[in-house]
């Protein structure tokens, strides 16, 4: 008697941990599948984008060619012409100045914002950080039609100064809102131990929250240098002689003549563009994935 | 080093009331302990003295000085947390000395003083650590260093011991009684747990319902218990309470808990207990006070048999469990007399250590 009901027991668990094993085998092959399938459908546009600037524009404009690959030999003429004869340094010279500036304005305003709507309590805070979450929500593509007004009015219409205003209005909201997540998530105690040990607000947020958060900034800081860096919309409506231009919009504008593509340059010009981005995410990831997942696992 | 005293302090969160027009004076160098059950209002008091949280009405003194609204900074206090709330990007030295820092002290004071209370805890060796490579032990010195560095009027400690494992927290409760007969700051202790409050008070405040039910040295709490929550609240296992009538015996008192088993009433307590003999009373009565008939104490009418529900060897003694007219009665015997489970044990009630509750208002005869 007890024998047999010993070994129905046995028999059943191990049945149950061969098939647990079989259903987890399934769920890595279909992860895997579907993870291949995703990274070949990103990397395809860069892949062709390295091909193309690396070829000459003969070669690009042979239609016998394999456009898949180099065939005449590798070539940095793309990249020489377009660095020394067109106004790409300045865009990119007119991105660096507007992005420094839009993350340096960000990261001060949202820090101070998201500090004083996340650790003090006063009447209205939390209507106030949900609204400025939803300012996040109106998207670009409708803000600039008003925003084109305050910045014409301003006299920044044509200036990249005028980039360095309008900016913020698609960083902060989402920036404050990272960071009143991360703040939020140091405990109490903490405010409580340096308002004893005898520490304003201002020191408190200096030497215990900002370092204390500095995850959480350092995903807030990428989000805000990403999305400056690429911003397409306000510079093209509010931005259109070239020496004011940025990346994103003069690199098109500068390389795409009526029905003529110089996509060579185009694909070079796209490359280089991509590279501070690319360095910066590949420096800062680990703090990336650290601050945004910070919320998830403190609880 | 300050006295503390709290006059009619009352706090209102909206319309609840946390703490009910409390009155406490803390002489200078004495160690209180706040203690209560949960919500109680002890943690309140102790973040109002703080000046963490903003009194509603009444004064608290510090030094002499009515601190109301005063900020924490310049009360001259120092507070340690019950989750230690070290900052964690700072090392063991910078955290003890980053408010002596603010305060702006020349280097070489801030490292005497810091080294001095790492001497004090037995934490020198542990100064370059982030608090992330300490254990809790660790922590909590750490916690209390940067306490003591700052060599305030007041001592506040929130419950610094729940963090802990049982027997680092016996190991730091006697650290902490240690560091404050070096120190002798004055100091005020929150804690639920009534043997931390019994080991290391001076004095005792039990706190129920946001009003305080007794303040009193642990020895008086004890045995000279006000009211039944503090009866019950102090002593582990708490004490039996026992429906009993008071009758007359003759010409003295005694207490039936059955319709077999009644206790005569020392002739002492005669004259305390006579205005309400007659009535339905609770009687109060600690499980060491319900032993094996030793033959050392009033032997005469307080021995009784019963039968036995539950029986706990602890080693030193035996708990032993039963039931009188479906009340649950604990006795607390040597092991060796211990019946079994389901037997009939004679035991003996010491009732010179009697207590005599009215069940109405909860106040002790």
């Amino acid at each position: 008697m007890t024998t047999t009901t010993m070994t129905i027991p046995a028999s059943r668990t191990a049945r149950r941990s061969a098939s647990l094993r079989r259903d987890r085998r399934w769920a890595l092959i279909t992860s895997y599948v579907f993870l291949v399938i995703f990274a070949i459908f990103f990397l395809v546009p860069p892949y062709y984008m390295v091909v193309t600037a690396l070829k000459s524009d003969a070669e690009v404009a042979h239609m016998a060619t394999n456009p898949w690959i180099i065939a005449n030999g590798v070539t940095l003429d793309q990249f020489k012409i377009l660095l020394t004869q067109t106004d790409f340094l300045t865009y990119f010279k007119n991105t660096a100045i507007v992005t420094t500036c839009v993350v340096a304005i960000t990261m001060v305003v949202s820090v101070l914002a998201a500090f004083s709507l996340g650790r003090m309590r006063f009447w209205g805070s939390s209507i106030l950080a949900t609204g400025i979450f939803l300012t996040y929500l109106v998207p670009d593509t409708l803000l600039f039609i008003p925003l084109f007004q305050i910045v014409k009015a301003v006299g920044l219409l044509n200036s990249y100064w005028g980039m360095v205003l309008v900016y913020p209005t698609l960083t902060v909201p989402f920036c404050t809102w990272i960071m009143i997540g991360y703040f939020q998530s140091i405990p109490k105690e903490l405010d409580e131990a340096a308002l004893i040990d005898g520490a304003g607000h201002m020191q408190m947020l200096l030497k215990i929250f900002i370092p204390v958060a500095l995850p959480g900034i350092i995903a807030a800081t990428i989000f805000a240098f990403t999305v400056s860096w690429a911003a397409f919309v306000y510079p093209m409506a509010f931005l259109y002689s070239s020496d004011q231009q940025v990346l994103t919009v003069g690199t098109v504008t500068s390389l795409i003549r009526a029905d003529v593509y110089k996509w060579g340059m185009l694909m070079a010009g796209a490359l280089v563009a991509a590279a501070p981005p690319l360095v910066i995410y590949a420096f800062l990831m680990d703090y990336y994935i650290a601050g945004l997942t910070a919320g998830a696992t403190k609880g | 080093m300050a006295e503390v005293a709290l006059h009619q302090v009352v706090k209102k969160f909206g319309d609840v009331e946390a703490v009910r027009s409390i009155d406490l004076d803390i002489p200078d160098n004495e160690f209180v302990v706040l203690v209560g059950p949960s919500g109680c209002g002890k943690s309140t008091t102790l973040r109002m003295i703080a000046g963490l949280e903003e009194v509603t009405s009444g004064n608290i003194s510090i030094g002499g000085e009515v601190v109301n609204d005063l900020p924490p900074k310049d009360r001259d206090i120092a507070m340690v947390f019950q989750n230690y709330a070290l900052y964690p990007h700072m090392t063991a030295f910078e955290n003890m000395s980053f408010g002596l820092k603010l305060r702006k002290f020349s280097k070489a004071e801030i490292r005497q003083r810091v080294e001095h209370a790492a001497r004090i805890l037995d934490i020198t060796e542990l100064l370059d650590r982030r608090p992330k490579a300490l254990s809790g032990g660790q922590r909590q010195r750490v916690a209390m260093g940067r306490a003591i560095v700052r060599n305030p009027k007041v001592f506040l400690f929130d419950e610094p011991l729940s963090n802990l494992d049982a027997k680092l927290r016996v190991q730091m409760r006697t650290e902490i009684k240690r560091v404050h007969q070096k120190v002798k700051t004055t100091t005020v202790y929150v804690t639920h747990d009534q043997v931390e409050a019994m080991t290391l008070a001076d004095r005792v405040v039990v706190m129920n319902n946001g009003r305080i039910e007794q303040i009193g040295t642990p020895h008086e709490l004890y045995h000279n218990p006000r009211t039944r929550f503090v009866a019950g609240f102090i002593g582990s296992p708490a004490m039996n309470f026992i429906p009993c009538q008071l009758e007359q015996n003759g010409s003295g008192l005694r207490v039936r808990i059955s319709d077999s088993i009644a206790f005569p009433v020392p002739a002492a307590r005669d004259e305390r207990y006579r205005p309400v003999a007659g009535k339905e009373l609770t009687l109060g009565l600690r499980p060491e006070h319900i032993t094996e008939p030793r033959h050392n104490g009033r032997g005469d009418g307080c021995d009784f048999t019963a039968t036995l529900d539950v029986v706990e060897p602890m080693g030193m003694e035996t708990m032993v469990y039963f039931t009188v007219n479906s009340t649950g009665i604990c006795g607390r015997v040597e092991p060796k007399s211990a019946g079994d489970a389901g037997a009939a044990m004679r035991l003996h009630a010491n009732i010179d250590h009697m207590h005599l509750i009215d069940p109405t208002t909860g106040a002790v005869i």
